[in-house]
């Protein structure tokens, strides 16, 4: 073995980080070429949604075999930096765009929603057979450390029957930047001022209290090797993995359990309040059956496509995902759009032109 | 170039050869480019890697200045950057590591060179060679579900109830937090630092032992004669596994708790500078906070070239000292 091959690996974050950095520079670059016939889109961004538009991408090259679709999971923030950088034909954000990245954007970008997802607390308590009951008060307490025990008397309100120990309860949150922690967060500062005003809303927050874990996966490391943690995971993560999952009181007073379902439920019932441009935060909704800690997923394209050709098979691609490609979506753990908002994504894919002229 | 060598040569030709290839072989000359301009292409690749680090960072160097150091404060959404709990924590973990694997890894070199029967060092030292070729992120997962498990039930308690008084040991037993980081850091350095150092004691010539044993020194005085030999290997092997540890990422993140806060107590969630560039800059849309995170990657080249600085200063006073006493 010779000294070289035990150099110290000291820089391989650096270099990681280099290479982004100079792949954010060289981001003038034109986008994927077309030729042969074969439309090539390319597109990056969220995690979640990456194994339902792997699969849909495979679903829809049977049915197209001249377009090839390219979708690399890079997360929300590579997704946004790329589209806005006109790299790839369309991005991925689990959080809306905010106004000030919209400003900072070449030409009009328009949110098309394609599935919902959800965020459920997990625990693990030895004692604790039934799902537990959470108050959204509660819940921000015991994410801020105002409520340190699992005996808590306002825990013990709301779980009546349930025994539970008088032990410490150890958080534990994402320490990635994720648009699950932002989901968790926004929800957070619509239920407690306090947390609104110490921590907000963010995909890596400042967070008062607990463990950090790395993805979905090392949130549910932890909990599960430690006793008497609180933590949060995807559902679609939560129901794989058959962790336990919190019952939340919904803003209508209702305890609902995470559920596809229930997370339809609460993108239906906050359709009214959805405004024009389908940028909207459906946590904490009013719905009886809404499961409040719930949201979109989008795909972002620009209104004005530069080449017809792309343009009109990414908005036949777009057509087909939101209609042809939803009944995907319950097999892999997402939430279908509700109707009217199909309805409304619909047109928003119908206004999509090039140079003026329609494309569907 | 196909002349013949000590044929006719242009004057120009000559002089370009010549400094190439003192000899004026053609061959020599070719290779002796290849080899300038490897080393050349490394130098420019550690160049450009700080310009663009230090490019990147300007926003953020021009908002924070000197405060980005001993700030506490990592608050994304109020756009507050402070690098001190990083710099802490990626400092700490790697004495931890330190602290314990440098007298594990000399115990394993010496033993193995000094004293295992060869049937006996040849599979150890391949077992050892293959713990350093195991990808990190194994470990870490091995760090979460066997050894976080085996701190919190039988390591961690035991401490604190006898050692609970020092600041170090006091706080929530839970297995995850900075002592584990260095723990898992430890593990993943020793068979480095083990596999230099036992090539640097197999080096040492037997003529050494054996003038030691003729003067009737014991084994284990025969052993301190190697040692103090070896000591400049041994201490670049030590700052071999130093840097590995630092820039260490996957598997501290996995079981450090990765809170950006200081705290004196070794049981408490920590984070290090590898760790919250891989976790934060995947989702960083803002400008100030993607120019922070690569702040912090340049620090990370700093602190890793100050270590390697001090490294061979250390080496290389070692070395004239121990000249020094051979002369003498």
């Amino acid at each position: 073995m010779s000294l070289s091959t035990k150099v110290a690996r000291a820089g391989t974050p650096i270099a990681v980080l280099v290479i982004a950095v100079f792949a954010f520079a060289c981001s003038g670059a034109s986008g994927p070429s077309t030729g042969g016939g074969t439309i090539t889109l390319q597109g990056a961004g969220a995690t979640f949604p990456n194994p339902l538009y792997q699969k849909w991408v495979s679903e829809y090259g049977k049915l197209h075999p001249n377009v090839r679709i390219d979708y690399q999971s890079i997360g929300s923030g590579g997704g946004i930096k790329q589209i806005q950088a006109q790299t790839v034909d369309f991005g991925a954000s689990d959080a809306p765009m905010s106004d000030a990245d919209l400003k900072a954007t070449p030409g009009e970008l328009l949110h098309i929603p394609t599935v919902l997802g959800a965020v459920v607390v997990t625990y693990n308590v030895a004692s604790i057979t039934q799902p537990l009951h959470l108050s959204p008060e509660v819940l921000a307490d015991i994410f801020l450390g105002n409520v340190k025990k699992w005996d808590d008397a306002r825990l013990k309100q709301d779980n009546p029957g349930i025994n539970l120990p008088a032990a410490d309860i150890t958080v534990v949150h994402r320490a990635d930047g994720s648009g699950t922690s932002y989901v968790f967060t926004d929800y957070l500062s619509k239920v407690s001022t306090e947390w609104k005003d110490k921590v907000g809303t963010d995909k890596s927050p400042k967070w008062p209290e607990g463990q950090g874990g790395k993805g979905n996966e090392g949130v549910t490391g932890q909990i599960k090797q430690q006793p008497n943690t609180i933590g949060y995971v995807e559902l679609a993560y939560a129901v794989q993995n058959k962790l336990p999952a919190a019952l939340i009181k919904n803003a209508s007073g209702k305890f609902v359990e995470p559920s596809i379902d229930a997370v339809t439920a609460a993108a239906a019932s906050a359709s009214a309040q959805t405004p024009d441009d389908l940028r909207v935060s459906i946590t904490n909704s009013a719905g009886e059956n809404a499961y409040p800690i719930s949201s979109y997923t989008y795909i972002l394209a620009y209104k004005d496509q530069k080449n017809a050709e792309k343009g009109k098979a990414l908005v036949d691609f777009l057509w087909w995902g939101i209609h042809d490609g939803e009944q995907f979506a319950k097999d892999l753990q997402y939430a279908p759009l509700p109707a009217e908002i199909v309805k409304r994504a619909e047109a928003k894919i119908n206004s999509i032109t090039s140079g003026g002229k329609p494309l569907r | 170039m196909d002349q013949p060598i000590g044929g006719r040569r242009s004057p120009l030709n000559v002089n370009w050869k010549h400094l190439l290839s003192p000899t004026g072989n053609t061959g020599d000359a070719v290779f002796r480019g290849l080899l300038f301009i490897s080393a050349l292409l490394m130098v420019l690749i550690v160049g450009a890697m700080i310009l663009a680090l230090a490019a990147k960072s300007m926003p953020s160097i021009r908002q924070f200045g000197f405060h980005f150091l001993t700030s506490s404060e990592w608050n994304p959404v109020k756009n507050e950057f402070g690098a001190l709990p990083f710099i802490y924590g990626t400092i700490v973990s790697s004495l931890i590591a330190l602290v314990i694997s440098v007298p594990l890894s000399l115990g394993i070199a010496i033993f193995l060179v000094e004293q295992a029967p060869r049937q006996l060092a040849r599979p150890v030292t391949f077992l050892i060679e293959l713990l350093a070729a195991i990808p990190s992120v194994v470990y870490g997962l091995w760090g979460i579900f066997v050894l976080a498990p085996f701190l919190r039930i039988h390591v961690e308690p035991p401490l604190q109830h006898w050692l609970g008084w020092l600041p170090l040991f006091k706080g929530p037993i839970t297995g995850i937090g900075l002592l584990t980081g260095g723990i898992i850091l430890a593990i993943m350095v020793t068979p480095i630092i083990s596999a230099v150092v036992r090539d640097v004691l197999a080096a040492v010539p037997g003529s050494q032992r054996e003038a030691a044993l003729a003067l009737g020194a014991t084994k284990w005085e025969t052993t301190r004669v190697v040692l103090v030999n070896g000591a400049p290997g041994i201490a670049g092997a030590v700052i071999l596994g130093l840097g590995r540890a630092i820039g260490e990422t996957m598997a501290v993140t996995m079981v450090i708790g990765n809170r950006a806060h200081i705290s004196a107590s070794l049981f408490e969630s920590s984070y290090t500078i590898a760790s919250v560039i891989a976790n934060e800059f995947t989702e960083a849309t803002q400008d100030l906070y993607l120019s922070a995170l690569v702040e912090l990657g340049l620090i990370l080249f700093l602190v890793t070239f100050v270590v390697n600085a001090i490294a061979r200063v250390l080496v290389w006073n070692v070395t004239r000292k121990m000249s020094g006493v051979g002369n003498a």
